[in-house]
């Protein structure tokens, strides 16, 4: 990792370098590493450090985007040349009104010396740990364990300057016999927090409890979605429909929707880079700080991520959700929380009558968007629930439903939530209990 | 440079590699995105590295980094040796890779009109054209015009004596109008969606498809659809064209077929297949008329090269032949597993990333139809045209696809276009119940250049040769049970 000094004169180095009107600087610097094991071994094991920066360059209205991972100082300056004979190049974007001044921005605990710190023999420790008890149950394993530590500095010619550090470590396991597979997720600042006997006992319980799935006919029921489930909701919802900028072309099922109930009244969902027990950011790829923004406040719609492009054409201020520049997908939410309720697992279970219980979804995508409609499968861990108690594993389903609608059904939400990533936003979820969820296939296994 | 490759070799020799590879790679990007006639990205990417990947006590480890200086070779190369030994404590049987194999070559695109040469003006004068041709459609509410070019330029070096450099160049372009009414979304993409189609050839591959000339044909197109009738729900014959073909092969046969996922080494992340190495040279995996080819030599294709990232020569393998599974997308590793020599599939997203069985070009090879001969000869059925969406199961057994538009066939000819098509169904009974494929003048090489795969993830840019072809008693229209 580099000093914050030394990437201030980095970013000051670029910004004195420019000839455009205004220009925008960001560095990123990464250390990673990644082990993977399959087949009760490590059979991928990998490192990568880098450093680059990103030059936005606003020659007036005309705007040029370009980025290296040469960052000595010629590197620094040729990058900064490029991008604003780019901006000479570009036709005026009457959209643009200016980079973001500067604000106050909170500092975020993001640093934790133990990840940075760990390395191959640590990684292949607990890696061993999983492996070996799946090797004593007589099953499989395969997963991975990745460490990262990252820098990123914006800085721009009205005087923004923000630095942050992270760390974040991640291990994962799908622990497989020969007719079923089980999975558990484990994501942290500090590796410290991730214990592996968990994880694989966490799979390993799934696996051993799924093998000899029956068939079950594809139909409306009744499910209990796992954290990693409700995480794909949330991912759905955020794609689909929390950017100012899909409100603003009209394809988002926020559009027009402000102040209306979209969803069951039991459901609050919100972002804060800054929230507890996030992966926290303080600002965005504009160095603007992260606003709270409630996008779901008891069912009703309430509001909408912005950058600051999206911002000016509302004649409003950026909530600090913009993506790096030359990103045109539009702000997003990366830090989103599902509010907890009082119940446990085992409550609903007891509560359903005969419903689905399902770990994870797998291979999510959009069928019609404005109702987010998503069609995706279930994996690792699916299972029948008669009369309170779960009765026997099931093969896996194909589902096609509109996830608002699954939100319009909940009626039990977890008292506890757990973080997960499984798109491109860190999401903090509890289960849900559904009392109708659309299974329109099934597959054979 | 070569020296300092060298160097790095002998490193790890000395630190006990029995085998080592470092590859360097130095790209360039540029991409330009217009929206509703503005330009919203002027982009342009520079990224150089180098990876080293060293076998020791028969395991791999791997360790790349930005910095190509001889110190930072120096310590590249011990990350990679203490990462190998790692490994090892926690190991299956020990990597096998076959016979040695040393290549000593050269290759390059061929390209006719350099993309980085086309002045920048020009292209945006193209897209902002072809943008504002969709937009004045009324009804559309985003008319999007995109177009990428890179040039990649690569060394491998190993330590059985290969030395390969290449230059790979690839263009790609695309259109996407959106209309919006009614609290309803329509799309329409050209020449295919997920943004864009791409392929290695110079901009000679942007001028082939006139973006201006069939801008107002996907705007108007995008418009209609917001009225058209829903697609019913059922069981009837299918006819895809030749872009959801492509996509139908990445998803149900490319992935498939490659011999990691078979292994279980991706089982932690994009999972197995149903492809069983028991099935090779026996399974039925379609209809008689079903013959698959993964070719990384096809002139043009997004998937061709000349040598993998562990230097094997591109090579065109057999998949599929008259219906049967004979054979998988191998690396020198996997094929050794097989008895076999490697297919040369192994390829890495950049210089900081380990080389994957990736697809080259996955190839359904063309048949004798005509299309419009094939309309006229289905009784009843739908056309559906261009990927929407796509999902498909950890084994690649269970898909669900939907496509941007499609057309009622009744009586041998086109009726009423439909919205929202949607087909489902169970990869071998599907591709066994293909009875139709359109000849060569309907078959494309269609780019893909998103598929992802392996952690940390990469995204590979892939090839696929498809026409339009005929699947027989299909479930249709499956929003809701």
């Amino acid at each position: 990792m580099r000093d914050e000094k030394e990437l201030k004169a980095m970013a000051d180095l670029a910004l004195a370098h420019s000839r455009a009107s205004q220009t925008e600087v960001l560095l990123f610097v990464t250390d990673s590493a990644l082990t993977r094991f399959a087949n009760n071994h490590i059979h991928q094991n990998v490192a990568e450090r880098n450093a680059s920066l990103m030059v936005r360059a606003a020659v007036g209205r005309r705007i040029g985007v370009a980025s290296s991972n040469i960052v000595a100082p010629q590197g620094v300056k040729d990058t900064v040349e490029r991008a604003g004979e780019l901006a000479r190049l570009a036709p005026e974007n009457p959209d643009f009104i200016s980079l973001p001044p500067p604000a106050p921005i909170r500092s975020a605990e993001a640093y934790f010396p133990a990840t940075a710190r760990f390395g191959p023999q640590e990684r292949a420790t607990a890696v061993g740990v999983i492996c070996g008890q799946s090797k004593e149950k007589e099953l499989v394993a395969s997963g991975a364990f990745s460490v990262a530590t990252s820098q990123m500095v914006v800085a721009n010619s009205l005087g923004v300057f923000a630095h942050h550090m992270e760390t974040v470590a991640e291990l994962s396991a799908v622990i497989k016999s020969l007719s079923s597979s089980g999975y558990a997720h484990r994501l942290a600042l500090d590796v410290s927090q991730i214990d592996p006997v968990k994880v694989a006992q966490e799979a390993i319980d799934k696996a051993v409890r799924g093998q000899d799935p029956t068939p079950l006919e594809p139909g409306e029921y009744e499910v209990i979605l796992e954290e990693y489930a409700v995480s794909d909701i949330l991912d759905a919802l955020a794609y689909l429909g929390f950017s100012a900028l899909a409100v603003q072309e009209g394809r988002s099922f926020m559009a027009g929707r402000l102040g209306q109930r979209v969803v069951g009244e039991n459901i609050t969902i919100w972002d804060d880079g800054l929230g507890a027990a996030t992966v926290p950011m303080p600002f965005d790829f504009e160095g603007v700080p992260k606003e709270r923004v409630d996008l779901i406040a008891d069912g009703v719609a309430r509001g909408v991520c912005y950058d600051s492009y999206t911002a000016g054409k509302e004649g409003r201020v950026s909530t600090g959700h913009a993506l790096p520049p030359g990103e045109t997908f539009g702000p997003v939410p990366l830090n989103l929380f599902l509010k907890e309720g009082q119940a446990t697992k085992e409550e609903m279970i007891a509560s359903t009558q005969r419903g689905v219980y399902v770990t994870r979804f797998w291979y999510t995508r959009p069928v019609e968007p404005m109702t987010v409609t998503i069609t995706g499968m279930t994996r690792d861990g699916t299972f029948l629930v008669e009369k309170g108690e779960i009765t026997r594993p099931i093969r896996n389903l194909r589902f096609t439903q509109s996830y608002l609608d699954v939100l319009r059904q909940v009626e039990l939400i977890g008292r506890e939530s757990k973080l997960e990533r499984t798109g491109f936003s860190y999401n903090r979820v509890p289960a849900l209990k559904v009392g109708r969820f659309n299974f329109t296939g099934a597959t054979e296994f | 440079m070569k020296n300092m490759l060298l160097r790095a070799l002998d490193t790890a020799k000395s630190r006990g590699a029995t085998y080592a590879d470092v590859r360097m790679v130095k790209e360039r990007r540029q991409g330009i995105t217009v929206k509703n006639g503005r330009v919203e990205a002027l982009t342009s990417g520079e990224s150089s590295g180098f990876g080293v990947r060293v076998l020791t006590h028969g395991a791999w480890g791997f360790a790349s980094s930005s910095r190509l200086e001889p110190k930072e070779m120096d310590r590249v190369v011990a990350e990679a040796a203490a990462i190998a030994a790692a490994s090892a404590t926690v190991s299956g049987p020990p990597v096998d890779l076959g016979e040695p194999r040393k290549m000593v070559a050269n290759y390059r695109t061929p390209v006719i009109k350099d993309p980085f040469a086309v002045p920048l003006e020009e292209r945006i004068d193209l897209l902002v054209r072809a943008s504002q041709e969709m937009a004045r459609i009324k009804g559309i509410m985003v008319a999007e015009a995109s177009m990428e070019c890179l040039r990649q330029e690569k060394t491998f070096i190993s330590t059985e004596g290969s030395h390969i450099q290449q230059e790979i160049v690839e263009t790609g372009c695309g259109l996407e109008a959106t209309a919006v009414a009614e609290g309803e979304m329509q799309r329409r993409s050209y020449p295919n969606s997920v943004g864009r189609h791409q392929g290695t050839e110079g901009y000679e591959f942007v001028e082939r498809y006139d973006l201006v000339a069939n801008a107002p044909r996907i705007g108007e197109e995008a418009v209609v659809l917001l009225s058209a009738k829903p697609c019913p729900s059922g069981v009837t014959t299918v006819i895809l064209d030749g872009s959801q073909v492509a996509l139908q092969v990445h998803e149900s046969c490319g992935h498939a077929v490659e011999l990691d996922r078979v292994l279980g080494m991706e089982a932690g992340f994009a999972g197995t297949s149903f492809l069983t190495m028991d099935k090779l040279g026996n399974f039925r995996y379609g209809s008689p008329i079903v013959n698959i080819t993964a070719d990384a030599t096809i002139p043009g294709g997004l998937g061709t090269f000349g040598y993998d990232d562990e230097g094997v020569p591109a090579q065109a393998v057999p998949i599929v032949r008259e219906g049967i599974l004979v054979g998988y997308l191998t690396s020198r590793e996997t094929a050794a597993v097989l008895g076999q020599k490697s297919g040369g599939a192994m390829r890495a997203d950049g210089w900081n990333r380990i080389p994957l069985i990736r697809m080259t070009n996955v190839n359904l090879e063309p048949g004798g139809w005509r299309l419009e001969n094939l309309i006229a000869d289905t009784d009843d059925g739908i056309y559906m045209q261009t990927n929407k969406s796509w999902s498909i199961d950890d084994r690649r057994l269970n898909f669900q696809f939907g496509t941007e538009m499609a057309w009622e066939i009744k009586g041998g000819k086109r009726g009423a276009m439909l919205k929202n098509a949607t087909y489902t169904g169970i990869t071998p009974q599907f591709w066994a119940s293909c009875d139709a494929i359109c000849n060569r003048d309907h078959w494309v090489v269609w780019g893909t250049p998103n598929c992802g795969k392996g952690e940390p993830e990469q995204v590979a840019h892939v090839g696929h040769g498809a026409a339009p072809a005929r699947f027989r008693n299909v479930r249709v229209g499956v929003l809701k049970s």
